[in-house]
């Protein structure tokens, strides 16, 4: 994919023969010393992808081993590695970097009318970085007593090296540490872009909610990551160095690492999901030719969901004993207030627009549905009593994963929505269309039967369940679900596949709003060769259509001079 | 006041507001149906709860149905918008450009502030709940429940009466009934979670933290219980279960433990679960020399 890339990029250059022309290295070495902000994110995408359909894969094991009570496709070790290794990959190595190493990283700096990243290459360092890390984690699978198998979450005592000795342990810790700093300085990166690098015009409030969401996203990144390195340098020392910060015997506490670990844990939540929210919010505007309705409203409620995200972290630990439940009850429910409020406005923006039902725009709104979903359960599991009665159930599975799954939804429409302005070329849109059916009722069909589940009293991470034919049936229902998501990913690859430059883009082919629809597609080496005034926070679509600027506040209709 | 409007914006600034009024429609009918059946909790549906054997099952299960009547109809509401403005307003030609409009101040204040007021109805009802469920009333009846990789043990302080058990033989907790049953609970090595479903409730066993609550069963059953917090290896297979019996049983079966045989059959199995659990440590302690 990259050295394609590679090539319609430098014919592109040649066609301007510009002063930024790139006389670097060609091909793999180019790709190996690139710091480039659209490359290292091309490479972040294609690892991301990979990564994906890899932790897709553990998925689809869990869930057919689990379509039997006694299941025997794996073994019960086998098993706590899957389901370790699938959270892992997909929340440490899929969604996050997929966010913001890949989409943020090659369109925020378009976005905002800037060359590059503020330090490219720091940017590069963050994706060897990730790279390395992810190869460690899963090569503890090749370790003698295999991968790491105590939860994404690791809980301490049983992580400690009494309870899960091996280097597969290690490996995550260590896998888990690269990938963390890997997106710490992306977070850094992030921030400095933004604050420095805005072309002339571009005020805060003039940029684009994508942009402005992966600023509250790196702020968070700044906040929480440190926290979990911190932590697992501690998790390091108990296992090899003989402190006893999380074990009883030796005057440590084995709690502490759970409030540590969702210290970072719940604003990562916010982290992952933040860049999707502003994926769907550039989406459902231009696909409905509107502005973002409620724009400003829109950032205050990211900047409220930012902050109450780092108040909320021991509603993971209701069931501990050892937290203040009022509390951490009221924070978190507090945080569905501005996560309505951007319900809202991505409705209030498709309102009286014209709904323009691409690829891209019905994975948003497949988004808004599945999101809408994982939401309202998620209310309930910010009540003490509710959570007791579901905590590790299969209601608490079945949430977080409607929750991720809309990301997924999110990230397939910014890849859609995007995608044709890296490559150049636009992807199918009758296998876009057969993609987003299939991964849309696939995940309805693999949640609800959880939520079922949880609510009959299946816990999660069991290998072998009661035999209860309910159950049993509900598990296979979900299975089936599982798999019909596993067909929509061999659907987009077919579609990289059958569409493989075939349909040439343009530089604006939605007739989109923000900067990055200005330039060509793809965008020469230093992004712009000119820029349109910047008055607002669509200055492509100004450019476009001077007569249809956003109505000033108040206003609701347009009037006709 | 509509005329007025009308004036300033001759493409009909009426729409939204006969929108508004029909959507008022709309939801008034199940708005009404729902707060009439609302009065009488029985009649609600239990969405996929079961009430459960205890008092404070009851409760949690109340307000279940309570937080689902919210959220079915804040859901079918976003869904009801959603699917009018995706319908009503799909596309109908290339190049119509609809009007920009970004903002409308008063409808943002109703959407920040409605949702603030049922947060914090929630909050209140979750409160009520929750003060019940984290009382300790007092109580003669005394259970410790000590979690371990894989199994229970159930202790009687002021009695003879233990029961232990793993994967391979479920242990059971013997309660009494209408009784309030004062538990104890921790573990031995990792984290466990002690799970009842027909209780609706669950908590944390952990090393060195003693949680206590309150379990008040009405009817006397055999309950299924498991742990729920991953523990290792053979964490699926770590069940147990609760029997609740009459007061008067559940003394008989307490002094069944002072007769000499069966107390001698109780400490021999407790010694030999110990010689199983301390070898197992034994073993993984030959690990922790590794790099240390």
């Amino acid at each position: 994919m990259t050295d394609a890339l590679l090539t319609t990029h430098e014919t592109s250059d040649h066609g301007h023969e510009g002063h930024d022309d790139h006389h670097g290295p060609s091909g793999l070495l180019k790709w190996l010393t690139t710091t480039d902000h659209k490359i290292i994110g091309l490479s972040y995408t294609v690892t991301a992808v990979v990564l994906f359909v890899i932790g897709g894969l553990f998925a689809e094991i869990i869930r057919l081993q689990l379509a039997s009570p006694n299941g025997t496709l794996v073994s019960l070790a086998q098993y706590n590695e899957l389901f370790t290794m699938h959270g892992s990959v997909m929340i440490y190595l899929f969604v996050g970097p997929f966010a913001f190493g890949a989409l943020a990283n090659i369109i925020v700096p378009i976005q905002i009318g800037a060359p590059d990243m503020a330090f490219p290459r720091l940017n590069a360092l963050s994706y060897w970085l990730y790279l390395g890390g992810a190869i460690t984690m899963l090569s503890g699978f090749f370790t003698a007593g295999g991968a790491a198998n105590f939860g994404w979450v690791g809980y301490a005592p049983l992580s400690s090296s009494l309870n899960t000795p091996g280097a597969g342990a290690d490996l995550w810790i260590g896998g888990l540490l690269l990938t963390g700093f890997s997106a710490i300085f992306t977070g850094v990166n992030l921030c400095a872009t933004v604050f420095y690098l805005r072309a002339p015009g571009m005020t805060m409030f003039r940029m684009p909610i994508f942009t402005w969401n992966l600023l509250v996203t790196a702020i968070l990144i700044l906040l929480a990551f440190p926290v979990l390195t911190a932590g697992l340098i501690m998790l390091y020392a108990d296992r090899h160095f003989g402190t006893h910060i999380f074990t009883n015997s030796g005057g440590g506490v084995p709690v502490l690492w759970q409030n540590i670990f969702w210290f970072w844990g719940h604003p990562e939540v916010y982290i992952l999901a933040l860049p999707f929210f502003g994926m769907v919010t550039e989406v459902i505007a231009v696909f409905s030719k509107k502005p973002v309705f409620g724009y400003k409203g829109m950032i205050f409620a990211t900047l409220t969901i930012a902050a109450l995200s780092l108040g909320v972290w021991a509603h993971h630990m209701f069931t501990t004993g050892t937290v203040l439940l009022p509390f951490f009850s009221i924070m978190s429910l507090l945080i569905a207030v501005p996560t309505g409020i951007k319900m809202f406005n991505w409705i209030g923006t498709m309102w009286r627009g014209q709904v323009w039902f691409s690829t891209a725009m019905l994975m948003s709104l497949g988004f808004l549905f599945t999101f809408l979903i994982g939401g309202l359960t998620g209310i309930y599991l910010a009540s003490p009593p509710l959570d007791f009665m579901t905590h590790d159930t299969y209601f608490v599975v079945a949430h977080f994963h409607s929750v991720v799954m809309a990301l997924v939804l999110g990230a397939m429409a910014g890849l859609y929505y995007w995608g044709p302005k890296v490559t150049g070329y636009l992807l199918n849109e009758k296998l876009g269309k057969a993609q987003f059916w299939t991964l849309f009722i696939g995940t309805q069909v693999f949640t609800f039967p959880l939520y079922l589940l949880g609510l009959y009293g299946m816990p999660r991470r069991m290998a072998l369940y009661p035999l209860d034919p309910q159950w049993k049936t509900l598990n296979d229902v979900s299975t089936a679900g599982a798999l019909l998501i596993g067909i929509s990913t061999i659907l987009f690859v077919v579609n990289i596949g059958y569409s493989w430059k075939k349909y040439p883009a343009g530089d604006n082919p939605w007739d989109a709003q923000t900067l990055e629809w200005f330039t060509t597609s793809p965008p020469p080496h230093h992004n712009f060769y000119r820029l349109p005034q910047i008055r607002s926070e669509r200055p492509t679509w100004d450019y476009n259509h001077p007569e249809h600027t956003s109505l000033a506040h108040g206003k609701h209709e347009e009037t006709k001079a | 006041m509509n005329v007025h409007k009308s004036a300033l914006s001759p493409q009909g600034a009426k729409e939204p507001r006969s929108g508004l009024r029909r959507l008022r429609r709309f939801l008034a009918l199940p708005v009404a149906a729902l707060v009439l059946s609302g009065c009488n909790t029985k009649s609600l549906p239990g969405f996929g709860v079961s009430p459960g054997d205890t008092t404070l099952s009851h409760s949690v299960y109340h307000l279940w149905q309570w937080f689902s009547v919210g959220a079915v109809l804040v859901g079918a509401l976003v869904l009801a918008l959603m699917a009018w403005s995706i319908v009503r307003h799909r596309r109908r030609s290339d190049d119509a450009i609809p009007a920009q409009t970004q903002y409308h101040l008063p409808l943002e204040i109703i959407y920040t502030v409605v949702p603030i007021i049922i947060v914090f109805v929630l909050f209140a009802a979750t409160l009520v709940v929750e003060n019940k469920e984290v009382a300790l009333p007092k109580t003669n009846v005394n259970i410790e429940v000590n979690a371990f990789q894989w199994g229970w043990e159930f202790l009687y302080p002021g009695s003879n009466a233990v029961v232990v058990g793993q994967t391979t033989q479920t242990p059971v907790m013997v309660m009494p009934s209408n009784e309030n049953v004062h538990i104890t609970l921790t573990s031995s090595d990792v984290i466990h979670g002690f799970y009842v479903h027909d209780f609706n409730f669950s908590r944390y066993a952990q090393p060195g933290v003693y949680n206590q609550f309150n379990l008040r069963a009405q009817a006397n059953g055999t309950f299924f219980g498991q742990c729920t917090q991953l523990c290792g290896m053979y964490h699926s297979l770590m069940y147990f279960k609760v029997k609740v019996v009459s007061p008067a049983d559940y003394q008989t079966w307490l002094n069944s433990f002072n007769t000499p045989a069966d107390a001698k059959a109780a400490t021999a199995a407790q010694t030999a679960l110990n010689q199983e659990l301390s070898t197992g440590i034994a073993t993984k302690q030959a690990n922790t020399n590794f790099g240390g």
